[in-house]
């Protein structure tokens, strides 16, 4: 019963923040407004009927084509009740999300692989740089509209010293 | 300019002890490191792009991979996610077989790690005893699967093919003899002065750090927090075992390895079990004909299988609308697999939740402070596999 337990807290303490709630094979993802997402992360993590302690994973996906254009789903575990809870929300191909870095920091490397990734900015997140890919390469290669052999795939590398400090 | 008192090196990506291609700048004053930053992504491939582009089945290939010291335990995953997915149920056999191959792998990871972190903090001798144990199990894995590295066994529905005779009784002899070997090595390295003082109060991090970081896994049990995905979220029948989860009380370099030496006792506990409880039956869900493909028997037999057959190797399947998540607990720590299906034959979106990444992040809290050489032994402590941190 916890898991709608999540579900019926945040609607009763944000109620124009949740927009959906599923359940599909067991598992429940809550959508939150854009806006909403610190708040209510910090909620969940600090409420004393929730206690999501453990951040496992952060994933952009690209509705390319849809109004918002990405999604970003939260996966949080809970060690105290031991359950999961996915947390969605969707912005715009030009909108950025708060970062929740300080509330888990988890979140630092996981949200700067969906920058990475694709694109999507998060707000005040204390060092939002490439992480998997090179600082010069050009373009989000898990949006959809980026090739999957990537651009100018048959050509060398261009050559690059990187300069530290 | 001013002239700072600190110097930075470069640690990697070509350095033994990196475990990979790890590169990790860091800023020394003298001998303690004031800030470390890892450079990661040199072994790229792109495997979450990649997999939109295969059907179901054939993304199972790009999932060995990742973490290549236990290919076995990241078809598991990936497995378990996309039948997740169809929502089809394994036949018992299958799920005690699985459970028997994830275990020796991970006995084989951690013999492999026990190994390597032995060598980079001096300690030789170990890496020969261990390789030598984790060849017997290379050898069983690759008499089941055919491949060493790359098994792919463990597919969508069940199992690629079912055990042949002769590997059980091989089982069964290096069950016997592993606890015996880990034995040895305890009396190599546990009371041994100079690994307690390379080891013992390095890189510390208390539960509630870990969990902050994400970490999971031999280094959040280290730190005397228990969350094991084989007791939180029992997958392929765990809950028929009797197992123990270790745990360490500080969460240094030392306790990380006292966890890890235990679970290769507990794994080596489970595979007995599996083998002596193993249940006769098919190894696929026979039933599911959309997703397991008919035997070779009755391809050359029966038109229909043949027509079957093609079309699961050339279109797959298509599992319903929906996202899923399922998760083993690999030797590095929880590995997840995060799918969105928009009801095609190829997965929308594969995020993978790889743990060596997460717990990568919590590095530079490990060391920073710390001095340099010590930089060696938490690399080491936290297991990484490049692979998997870069996809």
């Amino acid at each position: 019963m916890d898991r709608c337990l999540a579900g019926d807290l945040l609607k009763g303490k944000f109620p124009e923040a949740v927009l959906k709630i599923e359940e599909f094979r067991g598992e429940t993802s809550i959508t939150v407004a854009p806006q909403t997402i610190r708040a209510v992360m910090t909620f969940l993590k600090e409420s004393e009927n929730l206690y999501y302690d453990l951040l496992l994973d952060v994933a952009g996906v690209d509705f390319a084509g849809q109004v918002p254009r990405f999604m970003i789903a939260y996966l949080l575990h809970s060690t105290k009740f031991n359950n999961k809870l996915r947390i969605k929300t969707w912005i715009a191909e030009d909108g950025a999300l708060d970062t929740v870095s300080d509330i888990w920091k988890a979140a630092n490397w996981l949200e700067r692989e969906a920058y990475d990734m694709f694109g999507i900015i998060f707000n005040d997140h204390p060092y939002l740089k490439r992480i998997l890919l090179t600082e010069e390469f050009v373009g989000y290669p898990l949006r959809k509209d980026f090739p999957l052999e990537g651009r100018n795939f048959d050509q060398p590398f261009a050559v690059c010293l990187e300069e530290e400090q | 300019m001013a002239e700072s008192r600190y110097m930075t090196i470069n640690m990697g990506p070509q350095h033994p002890a990196t475990h990979g291609v790890l590169r990790l700048l860091l800023e020394l004053d003298g001998e303690i490191v004031v800030k470390a930053e890892p450079h990661i992504g040199y072994l790229h491939r792109g495997v979450e792009k990649l997999s939109e582009s295969l059907t179901y089945p054939q993304a199972l290939t790009l999932t060995d991979r990742l973490d290549y010291t236990s290919g076995l335990s990241n078809n598991l995953a990936y497995c378990l996610a996309v039948e997740k997915l169809l929502d089809i149920t394994i036949p018992k056999r299958a799920q005690y077989l699985r459970v028997l191959f994830a275990e020796l792998q991970r006995i084989a990871a951690h013999l492999l790690w026990v190994a390597t972190h032995a060598l980079d903090l001096g300690a030789m001798t170990v890496l020969f005893y261990a390789f030598r144990d984790r060849e017997t199990i290379m050898e069983m894995l690759e008499l089941v699967t055919g491949a060493r590295l790359t098994p792919s066994f463990i597919r969508i529905g069940g199992l690629a093919a079912d055990i042949p005779d002769t590997f059980l009784p091989r089982v069964k002899e290096f069950v016997v003899d592993l606890p015996k070997r880990i034995d040895e090595y305890e009396t190599l390295l546990t009371d041994n002065i100079i690994w307690k003082k390379r080891t013992q109060n390095i890189a510390i991090m208390s539960g509630e750090e870990c969990l902050n970081y994400g970490v999971t896994g031999p280094v959040l049990r280290a730190s005397g927090v228990y969350y094991d995905v084989r007791k939180a979220y029992p997958y392929s029948s765990y809950e028929d075992f009797d197992f123990e989860v270790p745990l360490g009380r500080k969460g240094d370099v030392y306790d990380r390895y006292l966890v890890r030496l235990q679970e290769m006792r507990q794994s080596n506990r489970i595979v007995k079990q599996a083998m002596d409880n193993l249940p006769e039956g098919p190894v696929a869900a026979v039933d599911a004909l959309q997703v397991v493909p008919p035997a070779k028997e009755a391809i050359s037999r029966d038109i229909a299988a043949l027509i079957r057959h093609f079309k699961i190797m050339q279109e797959g399947f298509k599992p319903p609308q929906g996202e899923v998540y399922a998760s083993v607990e690999s030797s590095k720590g929880e590995l997840g697999f995060y799918f969105v299906s928009d009801g095609s034959n190829k997965p929308f979106r594969m995020k993978i939740r790889p743990p060596s990444f997460v717990n990568l992040g919590a590095l530079p809290k490990m060391i920073e402070g710390q001095m340099v050489a010590d930089v060696v032994a938490a690399i080491g402590s936290i297991d990484i596999v490049l692979g998997e941190i870069d996809r």
